[in-house]
């Protein structure tokens, strides 16, 4: 019987803070301008310049530690993290090592069994490098390449490094993981999250061990996934490699490997043999950072509700489902709409719907966005009641919703102008009954025979005379009691 | 033919000019004529800005002739060591890896002393990127002591101090890492300070160093000094190790005498074998400032002895980062290779001298993981306890006297063989890196052979005022600082 094994991942978060200004010189942090034109001598690190720390990143740093639970370092201190490389000017990245401003976290994480909680180890900060384009030559390596050109506007941009414990099993927990963190990124303001133009990156540490075991197996990491999806199929493809080697009688070799997304597989990027000795040590050209309690509480008092307080609450104040409740909070400003809605219908349960359902297929249709709809919460609502008090149906209220989301008009006008009003007046409805009973003996004898299946069509018929406004609710029930008479 | 007015100090310079007795562009020509002339034999400067120095003179003497905005710098001609960055001059930090780099900035201190209307005639030599105590490790030339063209006129900042000494400028910029302004000051017998830690700006001021390398003045005189301080002092919003605290009014304040000061002599100072002729000299100044009222008494700094272990094992580790950015990439120096390691590896085979590659060594050793608590560590701690000796010591007195430099000025290639014994120059004046209090060396003597000793004054953190003010009052009673050398073989 082959060995079950249970993946051991941690990983690691690069997320881009969006202060105006790098993290150690005055220069913007725009993303796409031309190469090299939002550069200085600091961030280039010519000789004899000086770092000066920038507050506005280290308040954004602390409102992650924060809405990550961790520990506010009293404390901290700015370390230089050795290396060449041509994207780093001064061949150091200035990073913190052994007093990060966070630590000791965590982060609630809404998985189908329920919520998990994943350990934060750190959140650190430090400033990001260059970028190179390597030309000619073997693509995208900078040894085999002809020549390579270096554009420094991202470096010194400030970033914080999010790192988890090793508490994550699975590729979908790790997936679930990187969406709370984004969420909570964004509700917090201090990142735009964009992994297109590479404001959030993500390494993953990997390893396998036999299920039921303790002790952890060789790690891989995968360095700088730039796509949620890519992280996900990297993990995944990465457990599966490591359990084929383990079966074989093989050994993980512990390296750093690359997800290629051409061919979906992790490839060796480079063996531990080759892995650098940073030779940290505290940055001289920077004092040490001490943060008060009242700073850190005048931060703390600033945190908007986060996403998972804030699904807590929509599925106990409105009775939402827990799905419902994600993907009401997945986004902040929905959440927001949603509850300005909630204060104009007696159904926030039926708001939830529509917002989901029809309003979401549409905006997605017509690609828009919240700000651009031709209607309010409070006609939503309306429209929401019309169909709970069943002035209208369902089918009816499809139409008078069309009619909202294009023209912006209110649906009790819609209802009123095409006279769509649902017929719920049993006398009336008794007519139509009637009528057709009478005009259709051989399906009443069908079903008095046992075909009880047949009142449907009965249902249709009287429908389809009331030119769909009766309410068929009612128009089942006189059937029934009319035909059991 | 020497123009008498450049044997002047600049505070008698500056009332010349503000006399009209002569005018900037004058002085200015003439000190770049006298420089010029003397510089095959001294061979101060790296780089001589004429041109830039003359406009500079040429805007000094219209400042001078409204009145507006004239302090004792204006239209004085000073030199700077050419590791603080200068816009538009090139800045070489005497390293052929820096041959080509032109700043497109101005350190703080030369913006400030531009701000005050000074003239710079040229960069300085000393030793590759700071780093030595005779400035024979510079890619472009010996720098001679002018007080015998045979001996090393001490370093880093050995072109700043023989251009001072043999008046080819009024003053000059220097940079003090673990005595480079201190000692070439003694050995060229002139006056040198190291202003505290924070002090002065960094910016601009290329980093061998960071937690120990401050910028500071060469003076002939002690009152110069203090004008140059007041100067470059301040806090600079581009350097976060810069001290919020005001600068005070050094020229009043040195002035107050020395009557009740409290003088420390550490005994760890004076060991046994020390030149007799340094020890017989600073004693002898001991004596003249007791003489004007000072009392003196023994302190004792049971760990200075570390000092320099821990300083060679702090400087180079920093060293080695701070200097991890000469790779051939964006400025300076660039060796083609096959690809970029071997890029790398050539143009710092190339672009540094062996001085500077020893200590990258050292630094990176030391740094190394495993290495890291037995070596940077424990020199931090040993850092904390010689802190905590020269707080005691301050305690009880307000300023400790010691000798600058272990002896007078040493030949050329006499200890540059032997690094530990070249390094063994540093021996009274790192510990005041290490704790980054404020040195002043002052001259106090001459050798049997002619050549100058210097007098240590260490003071409390941000004091410059009271060592100053030490050093004035012994300056006022000798005559060691009018002498002026002979820029002769022997």
């Amino acid at each position: 019987m082959p060995t079950e094994y249970e993946p051991v991942i941690g990983l690691e978060v690069h997320c881009e803070l969006k202060t105006a200004t790098k993290l150690f010189c005055g220069c913007r942090t725009t993303f796409g301008n031309e190469a090299n034109t939002q550069v200085c001598p600091v961030c280039l690190g010519l000789p004899g310049t000086l770092p000066v720390l920038n507050e506005k990143a280290v308040e954004y740093a602390v409102k992650i530690g924060l809405a990550l639970n961790c520990t506010i370092a009293q404390y901290a201190k700015m370390d230089r993290k050795n290396y060449y490389y041509p994207d780093l000017p001064k061949a150091y990245q200035i990073s913190q090592y052994d007093k990060p401003l966070n630590y000791g976290g965590y982060l609630e994480v809404p998985l189908k069994e329920g919520i998990k909680r994943i350990g934060v180890t750190r959140a650190h900060l430090e400033e990001d490098a260059g970028k190179l384009v390597h030309a000619g030559g073997k693509a995208g390596r900078l040894d085999s390449s002809d020549y390579s050109l270096a554009d420094y506007n991202r470096g010194g941009i400030p970033l914080v490094e999010i790192v988890s414990e090793p508490d994550i099993r699975s590729a979908d927990e790790a997936y679930a993981y990187l969406t709370e963190l984004k969420n909570i990124l964004l509700y917090i303001d201090v990142s735009d999250c964009n992994m297109e133009e590479g404001s959030l990156r993500c390494d993953a540490n990997v390893s396998i061990r036999p299920k039921g075991t303790e002790k952890f197996g060789t790690r891989t990491e995968i360095k700088n996934m730039n796509s949620f999806k890519f992280a996900k199929q990297a993990i995944e493809y990465e457990i599966k490699r490591q359990a084929a080697l383990l079966d074989k009688g093989e050994r993980v070799v512990q390296e750093s490997r690359l997800w290629d997304v051409t061919e979906n597989k992790t490839k060796t990027m480079r063996s531990k043999e080759e892995a650098h000795d940073y030779r940290y040590f505290p940055e001289p050209d920077l004092v040490p950072i001490i943060l008060s309690g009242d700073y850190v509480r005048k931060i703390k008092d600033q945190l908007p509700e986060l996403p998972g307080a804030k699904r807590a609450r929509f599925a106990s104040k409105y009775g939402l489902t827990a799905y419902d409740a994600g993907v009401l909070t997945a986004d902040q400003e929905l959440a927001h709409w949603f509850e300005e809605g909630a204060k104009h219908t007696k159904s926030p349960k039926g708001l939830a719907n529509w917002i989901m359902g029809d309003m979401a297929a549409k905006m997605k249709e017509q690609e828009k966005e919240l700000k651009d709809l031709e209607f309010d919460q409070k006609k939503l609502g309306e429209l929401v009641d019309l169909m709970e008090a069943g002035t209208i149906n369902s089918k009816q209220a499809k139409e008078v919703f069309a009619e909202m989301f294009d023209a912006g008009v209110s649906p009790a006008e819609v209802v009123k102008s095409r006279g769509l009003a649902q017929v719920s007046d049993p006398k009336a409805i008794e007519g139509a009954v009637d009528k057709v009973l009478s005009e259709n003996p051989n399906v009443v004898a069908d079903y008095k025979g046992g075909k009880q299946g047949v009142i449907g069509f009965l249902v249709g018929k009287v429908m389809q005379a009331s030119r769909g406004k009766a309410n068929p609710k009612l128009v089942n029930e006189i059937l029934k009691k009319k035909l059991d008479a | 033919m020497k123009n008498e007015v450049l044997s002047k100090t600049i505070h008698e310079v500056s009332a010349d000019l503000k006399a009209k007795k002569v005018s900037s562009v004058e002085l200015t020509k003439a000190a770049l004529d006298h420089l010029e002339e003397i510089e095959p034999k001294v061979q101060s400067f790296i780089t001589i800005t004429r041109d830039e120095a003359l406009k500079r003179a040429a805007e000094a003497d219209q400042r001078l002739a409204s009145g507006k905005d004239v302090t004792p710098l204006t239209g004085v001609p000073l030199a700077i060591k050419d590791l603080l960055c200068t816009k538009g001059i090139r800045t070489t930090c005497a390293s052929r890896m820096l041959e080509t780099f032109v700043p497109p900035y101005n350190a703080t201190v030369v913006e400030k002393l531009y701000e005050a209307g000074a003239v710079s005639v040229g960069k300085t030599n000393m030793d590759e990127f700071a780093m030595g105590s005779s400035t024979e490790s510079s890619f472009y030339k010996k720098t001679r002591n002018p007080w015998n063209l045979n001996c090393v006129p001490g370093g880093s900042s050995g072109g700043s101090a023989a251009c001072v000494s043999s008046d080819q400028a009024f003053g000059s910029l220097g940079s003090d890492t673990g005595g480079s302004i201190r000692q070439p000051a003694a050995l060229c017998g002139i006056v040198g300070l190291k202003p505290t830690y924070g002090r002065v700006s960094r910016y601009g001021l290329i980093a061998f160093a960071s937690s120990l390398d401050q910028v500071g003045p060469f003076a002939k005189d002690v009152e110069d000094c203090g004008l140059l301080l007041g100067a470059i002092a301040g806090q600079d919003p581009k350097d976060s190790t810069s001290a919020d605290l005001p600068v005070p009014d050094y020229a009043a304040e040195m002035k107050k005498g020395v009557k009740g000061l409290r003088v420390g002599i550490p005994k760890e100072f004076f060991p046994a074998g020390l030149n007799q002729e340094v020890a017989d000299a600073v004693k002898k100044a001991i004596v003249e400032l007791e003489k004007q009222g000072a009392k003196v008494e023994e302190v004792s700094l049971p760990a200075s002895p570390y000092g320099l272990a821990a300083y060679y094992v702090l400087a180079p580790s920093e060293a080695s980062s701070n200097l991890a950015r000469y790779d051939g990439v964006r400025y300076g120096l660039r060796v083609p290779g096959e690809n970029i390691v071997e890029m790398y590896s050539k143009t710092r085979a190339a672009g540094f001298g062996p001085e500077v590659k020893r200590r990258i060594m050292l630094g990176t050793y030391a740094l190394s993981s495993g290495y890291y608590d037995a070596y940077y560590l424990k020199a931090l701690k040993v850092r904390r306890l010689i802190k905590q000796d020269y707080d005691k010591a301050f305690g009880k007195v307000d300023v400790i006297a010691t000798p600058t430099a272990p002896n007078p000025a040493f030949r050329f290639g006499e200890k540059t063989g032997d690094p530990l014994s070249m390094y063994l120059e540093d021996v009274f004046t790192v510990s005041i890196n290490i704790t980054g209090l404020p040195g002043l060396s002052v001259p106090c003597g001459m050798s049997e052979s002619g050549l100058p000793i210097g007098l240590q004054l260490i003071g409390k953190a941000f004091d410059e005022a009271t060592l100053l003010r030490t050093a004035y009052a012994y300056e006022q009673a000798t005559e060691w600082h009018k002498q002026k050398p002979a820029l002769k073989e022997s």
